[in-house]
């Protein structure tokens, strides 16, 4: 409780989030992309360190795609800079920069060979052949895909074919390397393989890895940090942890993982939301808070100061094995989620409370077009 | 799925059609081609090899149509040169010009071949536009007669009129390569030169086969441009086996060049579709 002021994330603009370890590697200042009249990235700023594993998390036309083309140098943004060390990015064609990338589809060469489509960027790069044959074998070997290296891209499997286009952009020992949602045309099992192989390669090569997914689990399971695009603006940059349990703004606490959001007013110390009450340290005022259903729990028998209580009827059920997933109608158009050991729940009505601390204060995110 | 009848129904006139109109006007040149004339100026229908032996013994014959192949391979070579950059053009660089510019490479197809080739006897003759235009601005001071009734004339011509058959074929394969590829090849390093022949070019060989293979067989057969245009000098294997077919009355000579031809362009046709093949990775 007495931390609860501390809880907010900062979201003092001018900010530019920076990375919890490490030095930076590439910066994005300020920058923007319009398509005609159609505003897709304003105002972006991050930094992303060496060795890092950053997510760019968002829905479908967040911009999250273009942020990436836009530090591979597909696109061009309509405003702001892109600098590694002191060399300025943005300006320069793909060619010159240090930075490979990971297409959605792969993109592997149909008419070359396994082994030439990996050693492609050694050899337009005029790299020595025997440096070539070396490089590209050993790429092909932390891949685990020696065995194809004489087959063309059409006659190996989609999960093969990632491979391939992993080890074709790290043979060329990238400062950087960009994987635009690589994992989403593969079936759920190869998926989640997948996943923990590329991040155990990441780690491994040292090199740092951007990351972009729509998937919120995926983006928590592998990144160091996330960062959370919605409609061209970053809401939250931050690890996993940080993101889920402080997220930023009521967007961020819904879209990652699920959550009670509460509205509520704050008088003198006490929040008033329907027929919840419960102290807070923040100013008098309207607030919002995200509520996580898993902090919410069938009440025992004492109550104390720091919690909250309601009595509510169970209006759906949601069986997740170990778990369960109810919703629980409290009255005054309150309805509560709740996450509890499966087969705890009560018959009939029940009563549930929460630790005040864990009704975490998030800004309002206003509505964007 | 469909019933008997309607299949009988929409097989058999097709099937007919070819029969009538193609496998026995053919069957029937190749006996003519084993036939003869005699010295009564009728066709004598016994069986021997006298028009093939002719063939290969008369120079005339084989050296029109070695002609005829080195002025093909030269309308092929020049539609290429013409066509290539302009469906790489198109393809790459037109943005949202490219339909307009599309239609207007389209459009001299529907204009009659007979107006486009007359067109350039106006144009190269020898009080044509260009000598006129020469003269004029004292270039030259009589006009030039190797611009009309020669080789250079049909080969300009043919080329004029069969680069659109080059640039369709090259422009599709353009169109059907994923420019993700050309991303992924700037992302690797490649420079813009790199990337089109490391990975642009070869993905539209069979493009640049496909044309190719129009632009020489439709050349080799074509008799009207060295007939408008070509002069003595121009003069191509068609206008011979028309004249066979027409003044001299050689049925069964003219029905034996035809023959030989129709091998060659089918084998023509057969390697390049083995090649387009090969080269194919969709």
């Amino acid at each position: 409780m007495e931390s609860i002021s501390s809880q907010i994330a900062p979201p003092v603009a001018g900010t530019t989030p920076q990375p919890a370890k490490g030095t930076t590697l590439l910066r994005i200042q300020n920058v923007a992309k319009t398509f005609g009249h159609n505003v897709v990235l304003r105002n972006i700023s991050l930094e992303i360190a060496e060795g890092e594993f950053l997510t760019i998390l968002g829905e479908s036309g967040s911009g999250k795609t273009t942020l990436l083309r836009i530090i591979a140098g597909f696109e061009t943004a309509t405003s702001g800079e892109l600098w590694m060390g002191t060399d300025r990015l943005d300006g320069q064609p793909p060619y010159r920069r240090p930075v490979n990338t990971v297409f959605q589809s792969y993109a592997l060469f149909p008419h070359l060979t396994v082994e030439d489509n990996v050693g492609y960027g050694l050899r337009v790069a005029k790299r020595p052949a025997a440096e070539v044959a070396h490089r590209v074998t050993e790429a092909l070997e932390k891949v685990k895909m020696t065995a194809h290296a004489k087959k063309k891209p059409s006659k190996i499997s989609g999960g093969q074919q990632q491979r391939v286009a992993l080890a074709r952009a790290l043979v060329n020992r990238p400062r950087m390397l960009l994987l635009d949602e690589p994992l989403s045309a593969l079936d759920a099992n190869l998926r989640r393989q997948m996943q923990l192989e590329l991040k155990s390669l990441q780690r491994e090569v040292g090199i740092a890895f951007v990351f972009v997914t729509h998937d919120q689990e995926e983006a928590m399971v592998m990144s160091d940090r996330i960062a959370l695009l919605r409609s061209g603006e970053l809401e939250q940059v931050a690890t996993p942890r940080e993101i889920y349990s402080r997220p930023a703004t009521a967007y961020v606490a819904q879209f990652i993982g699920h959550t009670n959001l509460l509205k509520g007013e704050v008088n003198d110390g006490i929040v008033r939301s329907a027929s919840l009450s419960w102290p807070v340290v923040l100013p008098d005022g309207p607030a919002v808070f995200s509520l996580r259903p898993e902090h919410v729990r069938l009440a025992g028998a004492a109550a104390s100061s720091n919690t909250a209580r309601v009595r509510g009827r169970v209006v759906h059920q949601a069986f997740h094995g170990a778990t369960e997933l109810i919703r629980v109608d409290c009255g005054g158009g309150l309805i509560l989620a709740a996450r509890i050991a499966s087969g705890t729940m009560p018959q009939g009505e029940l009563q549930l409370e929460f630790t005040a601390s864990d009704a975490i204060p998030v800004r309002e995110s206003p509505e964007r077009v | 799925m469909f019933s008997r009848a309607y299949k009988t129904a929409v097989t058999v006139p097709p099937l007919v059609w070819v029969t009538v109109f193609l496998l026995l006007p053919y069957l029937l040149m190749f006996c003519y081609s084993f036939w003869s004339v005699s010295s009564l100026q009728t066709i004598v229908h016994s069986w021997n090899i006298d028009n093939y032996r002719e063939l290969l013994q008369k120079p005339v014959y084989w050296q029109t149509l070695l002609r005829s192949m080195w002025i093909a391979a030269r309308v092929m070579v020049f539609s290429l040169l013409l066509g290539y950059p302009l469906a790489y053009f198109l393809s790459f660089y037109a943005g949202h010009r490219k339909d307009l510019l599309y239609q207007l490479v389209i459009i001299p197809l529907w204009v009659s071949y007979l107006v486009r080739a007359y067109a350039w006897k106006t144009i190269l003759g020898s009080d044509g536009v260009l000598n006129t235009l020469l003269q004029y601005v004292h270039l030259t001071s009589h006009p030039l007669d190797f611009l009309l009734y020669s080789p250079f004339a049909v080969v300009l011509t043919l080329t004029h009129i069969y680069t659109p058959f080059t640039f369709l074929p090259i422009y599709a394969a353009l169109e059907h390569i994923p420019r993700n590829l050309v991303e992924a090849s700037h992302d690797l390093g490649a420079t813009p030169a790199q990337t089109f022949w490391k990975i642009i070019f070869p993905l539209s060989t069979p493009g640049v086969l496909a044309g190719a293979t129009f632009a020489f067989v439709l050349s080799l057969g074509d008799f009207l441009a060295p007939l408008l245009l070509g002069g003595p000098s121009g003069i191509m294997i068609s206008n011979i086996v028309v004249s066979l077919f027409g003044a001299a009355y050689n049925w069964p000579l003219g029905a034996a060049i035809s023959l030989c031809m129709l091998v060659l362009v089918v084998s023509l046709l057969f390697i390049s579709e083995r090649l387009e093949k090969r080269w194919s990775f969709s």
